[in-house]
């Protein structure tokens, strides 16, 4: 086979891959939305789930996926800001930083069961927080950590050398550079993984059946006060989400449009990460353009 | 490329005004001695030109002076600046680059806009003032004649400037802080000749109020701009004299070969 030839194979071979992958999305992301959509309604997002009776909707699994999503990143964005500054700019190359890179990669590769069960047994339990949101972001921050940590060390060290040294010939500290010039360079990407995780954190179910709960008790939406029992923003309550939601509707619902429900809270999921995904290059790119192109 | 003796060395003294002295630097990379015994002083207000071949240790020799080589090199020998030996651990390493300041090879630009890259360093030392701002951006594009080309786009990114002058905006940034010393490292290397050209006239024109080391690789331009050279070879510094001197009438062999292009 001559070079010509050999070239037009492996070039066919590559195209038939790339299509295989964007076709099994394209399916699953079409059967996903043609099942689920035409479930969708605005009643369908605005009220209450029923445990009997058809007719139930989404309202609150929807809130507690998203506030739950809020808390986790509260918690898990300072120290992953913290650690992917250190790793990017301050560990040596030795022994020390190989085990703290060694330590988030099997981290990152927990199955989230597993981060969900030792939540469990942690928080819940020994901690006696009950099955409650802060549990559960416990749980999310567990999980969402590694990979958190990692896009933000990355970023950073995406920044080149010479604007370090620019920073440094200029007389400035070495945190001063970092938090001046090094960080806002590397905002862009830190926003990227920032909302890639956010849609991985949303969409997360098994590590939340054990953390958050599978119950979604009644919650008053005009009641601010978080330390009321029934308020919305109460991070002890226990709290199912969309995700745990789909789960359980599948393998415990006993109402009659179980299915119907489920096929329309996973589009809504899909549509939301979806969101997520393409809010993360939207927003990039705008960030990059603000801080590099002429206003 | 024939053996020279590095025994052999032709380094004068300066009559004038001192900048900046080194006695006796040893710089290591590990064990890889990369610079030896070097040993010159610098005169205020003029411009020094360091010349070499490519591994010759002219860049690692000039980022010692302002400390750059910490983080990686081992440096060893007294910095005299100010009477101060400033290669000393109690040295705040912040405060000498305020005094001795660089601009590198490729133009680094913040990603900021023009003003913000001037101000940026000024408003971190504690200048607050509007007005002394104002003016010391002003007053340091001017130096680096880069003002009439962006006065009226002070606010517009940095990085969309050609390199030429994102290099010029560099070198403003640094006169801008009011440095004593401008270290360059080979500053026009990545540049066309026309922004080579416009860097040299800045650099004669920042002479009268700084003292400059510039490395180069382009014997032209340092017959052009520099007032001393000297000549590095593999780690050691053979020669050091007037720059008229040094092209025209070299005492050691090392320079006049390399020079006359025999070698680098």
């Amino acid at each position: 086979m001559n070079s010509k030839a050999a070239n037009n194979v492996a070039t066919g071979v590559i195209y038939a891959l790339v299509v295989a992958v964007v076709g099994i999305l394209v399916f699953l992301l079409g059967y996903i939305l043609i099942t689920g959509v035409p479930h969708v309604s605005f009643h369908f997002l605005t009220s209450a789930a029923e445990s009997f009776k058809s007719g139930g909707g989404i309202r609150d699994q929807l809130f507690n996926s998203l506030y739950l999503l809020v808390l986790t990143l509260l918690i898990s964005f300072p120290i992953a800001l913290g650690s992917g500054i250190y790793l990017s700019e301050y560990a040596p190359n030795n022994w020390f930083t190989n085990i703290i890179r060694t330590a988030i990669e099997v981290l990152s590769s927990l199955p989230s069961v597993v981060v969900g069960l030792f939540g469990y047994l942690l928080f819940v339990i020994k901690f006696n927080l009950g099955f409650s949101i802060l549990a559960g972001a416990i749980a999310l921050t567990f999980f969402n950590l590694p990979l958190l940590t990692r896009s933000i060390e990355e970023s950073l060290e995406d920044v080149p050398d010479l604007q370090r040294e620019a920073g440094l010939s200029l007389g400035l500290s070495r945190w001063k550079t970092i938090t001046g010039i090094v960080f806002p360079a590397a905002l862009p990407g830190i926003l990227t993984g920032i909302i890639l995780s956010a849609g991985r954190v949303f969409g997360e179910a098994a590590a939340l059946i054990y953390t958050a709960g599978q119950s979604a008790p009644m919650v008053s939406y005009s009641n601010w006060n978080p330390f009321s029992p029934a308020s919305f923003l109460n991070p002890m309550r226990p709290a199912e989400t969309l995700a745990v939601h789909i789960w359980k509707v599948n393998t415990e619902g006993v109402t009659p449009d179980a299915l119907q429900i489920s096929s329309g809270a996973s589009a809504v999921l899909i549509v939301v990460i979806l969101l997520f995904n393409l809010g993360a290059r939207f927003l990039g790119n705008w960030v990059y353009k603000r801080m590099t192109a002429a206003k | 490329m024939q053996d020279y003796s590095f025994d052999e060395k032709h380094i004068v003294h300066i009559p004038t005004e001192k900048a900046l002295t080194t006695e006796d630097l040893q710089v290591y990379y590990g064990k890889n001695h990369a610079m030896t015994d070097a040993s010159l002083e610098f005169p205020r207000y003029r411009i020094t030109a360091l010349i070499g071949a490519s591994g010759s240790g002219k860049s690692t020799y000039l980022r010692s002076l302002n400390r750059m080589n910490d983080a990686i090199a081992t440096v060893e020998g007294k910095i005299i600046y100010r009477d101060t030996d400033i290669n000393s651990k109690k040295i705040n390493v912040y405060e000498v680059r305020k005094h001795i300041s660089m601009v590198f090879q490729r133009p680094n630009p913040f990603a900021k806009s023009i003003r913000e890259n001037i101000t940026f360093a000024l408003k971190r030392n504690g200048i607050k003032d509007k007005a002394e701002l104002e003016y010391r951006v002003e007053n340091s594009l001017k130096s680096a004649a880069l003002w009439d080309e962006v006065k009226d786009d002070l606010d517009k990114s940095a990085l969309a400037l050609s390199g030429g002058q994102q290099q010029r905006l560099c070198i403003a940034r640094c006169v801008a802080m009011k440095p004593d010393i401008l270290l360059l490292d080979e500053p026009a290397s990545a540049l066309d000749p026309i922004s080579t050209a416009k860097i040299e006239e800045t650099l004669k024109q920042l002479r009268k109020s700084y003292s400059i080391i510039i490395v180069t690789h382009n014997m032209q331009q340092a017959s052009r701009i520099a007032d001393y050279t000297a000549f590095f070879h593999m780690g050691h510094v053979l020669e050091y004299d007037k720059t008229e001197n040094i092209f025209t009438n070299p005492e050691i062999k090392a320079t006049e070969d390399y020079i006359s292009g025999n070698f680098g």
